[in-house]
């Protein structure tokens, strides 16, 4: 749905040339909901934007269900635009029109005749759960309530292509939530391809299938969302990773332990601990739990236990060999002593 | 000598005179500043750097027009430009000669004031509108034109006082009005019932049109 090579953008300003985007090459398939995280200033509202063409990227290929973007301007890109929805953190509806008609707006745009307008704004409203709030003004409406209005607006004109720049982090954890699971129904249910910008991890777990991690411009990790949880390769994804599902111990604890200190991850099965138990009864070893969670990625379980082992060094081998055996993956944190 | 009412009641004919030629100087000039002065503010804004229709020459160009006219002292425009007052209106003395300097200041002074009230519109509100696929028509009439209306109306009741103010210097000259009546009566032949009745009244009107601007201005404001 969206192809994405070697593009950069670079920024000038008076003294000054940032790169916001530099070499990203990204394919988003029709129908998925994919999310590129990022510390601040990493370049993904950049990327973003590039997309729609808020900012022509400078160098490098886009296109947009096989449109290639770079090439349009004026109108026909503003015809192009209307298959792209965008939401954003502060919402940025118009604070002079009702509700009502901010909706319209975008309908306006696409030239549709007022009678039809009225009809699809109405059942806008009644997908994103605000037809009481018709004819209000966005000043009445709490933050949660202005971006559904922001997403009515963005889907008015039945995009392809819903674009969301930090869209639930001006929001509170609860309707943080409501607004993710609205994105995840238009994903299901218009069969909407979703591209979502964010600091937060979570909203990544929560809702993506596949992520981008960026750094300085660049895209430093990409995949399945599932994949980069149970396996991270940078420093960076681990990191963010962190945010989410921490295995931190305190070291006195570690320091208390005296056996080998072990982390164990089992992918896509809740059968985890079964797993362990029988391990340590077979080769006869105790086991302490220091850590241990299971975390649901789309619906998929990700177990991990963080464990201290006790008994025999060769017992112990052959338990870690044991439970690779049974398809989860060991790591020794800290050998024994 | 204080304030005489006998000689208040006397004068009243020519107050009222005065006054409506300077109801009609300001009207006519406001209408002529917000007819062109709005169209050359919106230039001013969406011709500048990163907005919809970007364009040095014209903001230059429009720019340097609107400060150099600004720059000249009222006074001295109204003199400047009698020889365009005379080919205008075929005459340079009355309410309609003042309007044209009137209108020529004005028009400036109301462009900035709406270049102003746009630039304080959040930048994002625009962008959306650009995002959401909305034509150039569509993004100075539904946004930029809405979301700085209050700004505008009070550009407005600004502009309609400081008018006021230039009417009166008009008047001086032989536009007719309030300043006239002042300048004539008041100052040459040391009236001051006519003094006091004319400060009075163009007390009474700034307030008037402050009160009307500001109330206007937080009704129409949805935010
Ligand atoms: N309009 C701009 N002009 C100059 N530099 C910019 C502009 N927009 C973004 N940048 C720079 O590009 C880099 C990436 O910014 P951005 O894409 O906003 O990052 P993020 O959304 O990940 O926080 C930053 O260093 C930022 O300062
Ligand atoms: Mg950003």
């Amino acid at each position: 749905m969206i192809e994405i090579q070697n593009l950069s953008k670079i920024y000038k300003t008076k003294n000054d040339v940032v790169k916001g985007v530099d070499n990203v090459t990204l394919s988003i398939q029709k129908g998925e909901i994919y999310g590129i995280v990022g510390y601040s200033g990493a370049g993904k509202s950049s990327l973003l934007r590039c997309i729609n063409l808020l900012e022509r990227p400078s160098t490098g290929h886009l296109t947009v269900d096989g449109t290639d973007l770079t090439s349009l301007r004026g109108e026909a890109l503003r015809l192009a635009r209307l298959k792209i929805g965008m939401i954003f953190q502060h919402f940025y509806l118009i604070s002079q029109k009702t509700v009502f008609e901010n909706i319209a707006f975008a309908l306006k745009a696409a030239k549709i005749p007022p009678k039809e307008i009225t009809k699809r704004v109405e059942s806008l409203l009644e997908m994103v759960g605000l037809s009481d709030k018709r004819n209000v003004y966005p000043s009445q409406l709490s933050g949660g309530q202005k971006q559904r209005v922001a997403i009515a607006r963005a889907l008015a004109n039945n995009p392809k292509v819903l674009l969301c720049d930090e869209a639930t982090s001006a929001l509170d954890p609860t309707t943080t939530k409501s607004i993710l699971n609205l994105l995840k129904k238009i994903n299901e249910e218009l069969d909407i391809t979703i591209v979502l910008i964010t600091h937060e991890m979570n909203v990544v777990k929560e809702i993506c299938h596949r992520m981008a991690i960026m750094q300085d411009g660049r895209v430093i990790e990409e995949g399945a969302v599932y994949k980069i949880f149970s396996n991270p390769k940078t420093e960076l994804a681990k990191e963010f990773i962190a945010s989410v599902v921490s295995f931190e111990i305190p070291e006195s604890i570690v320091n208390s332990c005296t056996g080998p200190i072990v982390k164990v991850t089992f992918r896509g099965k809740v059968a985890g601990e079964g797993v362990i138990s029988d391990t340590l009864q077979q080769f006869n070893l105790n086991g302490n739990f220091l850590h241990g969670s299971i975390e649901y990625i789309q619906e998929r379980p990700l177990g991990i236990f963080v464990m201290e082992l006790k008994g025999e060094k060769n017992e112990i081998q052959k338990a870690l060999d044991y439970i690779e055996q049974r398809d989860a993956q060991v790591e020794v944190l800290r050998d024994g002593i | 000598m204080g304030f005489d009412f006998a000689h208040f009641i006397e004068l009243i004919p020519d107050i009222n005179t005065a006054f409506l030629q300077t109801i009609y100087m300001i009207t006519i000039s406001l209408i002529i500043a917000v007819v062109i002065g709005l169209p050359i503010g919106i230039l001013l804004y969406i011709t500048d750097k990163g907005l919809i229709w970007e364009n040095r020459l014209v903001q230059n160009v429009l720019g340097f027009v609107v400060n150099m006219v600004r720059s000249v002292p009222f006074i001295i425009l109204l003199v400047a430009l009698l020889p365009l007052t005379d080919a205008l209106v075929k005459t340079t003395i009355g309410p309609t000669a003042a309007s044209v300097s009137l209108s020529v200041a004005a028009i400036p002074f109301f462009a900035r004031i709406v270049e102003t009230a746009l630039r304080e519109i959040d930048k994002g509100v625009i962008e959306a509108a650009i995002a959401a696929g909305a034509t150039p028509w569509m993004i100075i009439k539904d946004v930029l034109l809405l979301e700085a209306k209050s700004g505008i109306i009070s550009g407005i009741t600004l502009t309609l006082i400081s008018l006021i103010g230039f009417s009166a210097m008009a008047g001086t000259v032989g536009g007719g009005g309030i300043g006239d009546l002042a300048i004539r009566f008041g100052y040459y032949r040391y009236d001051n019932t006519i003094m006091i009745a004319t400060v009075l009244i163009l007390i009474i009107l700034v307030q008037v049109i402050q009160l009307l601007g500001d109330f206007i201005a937080k009704v129409v404001d949805k935010r």
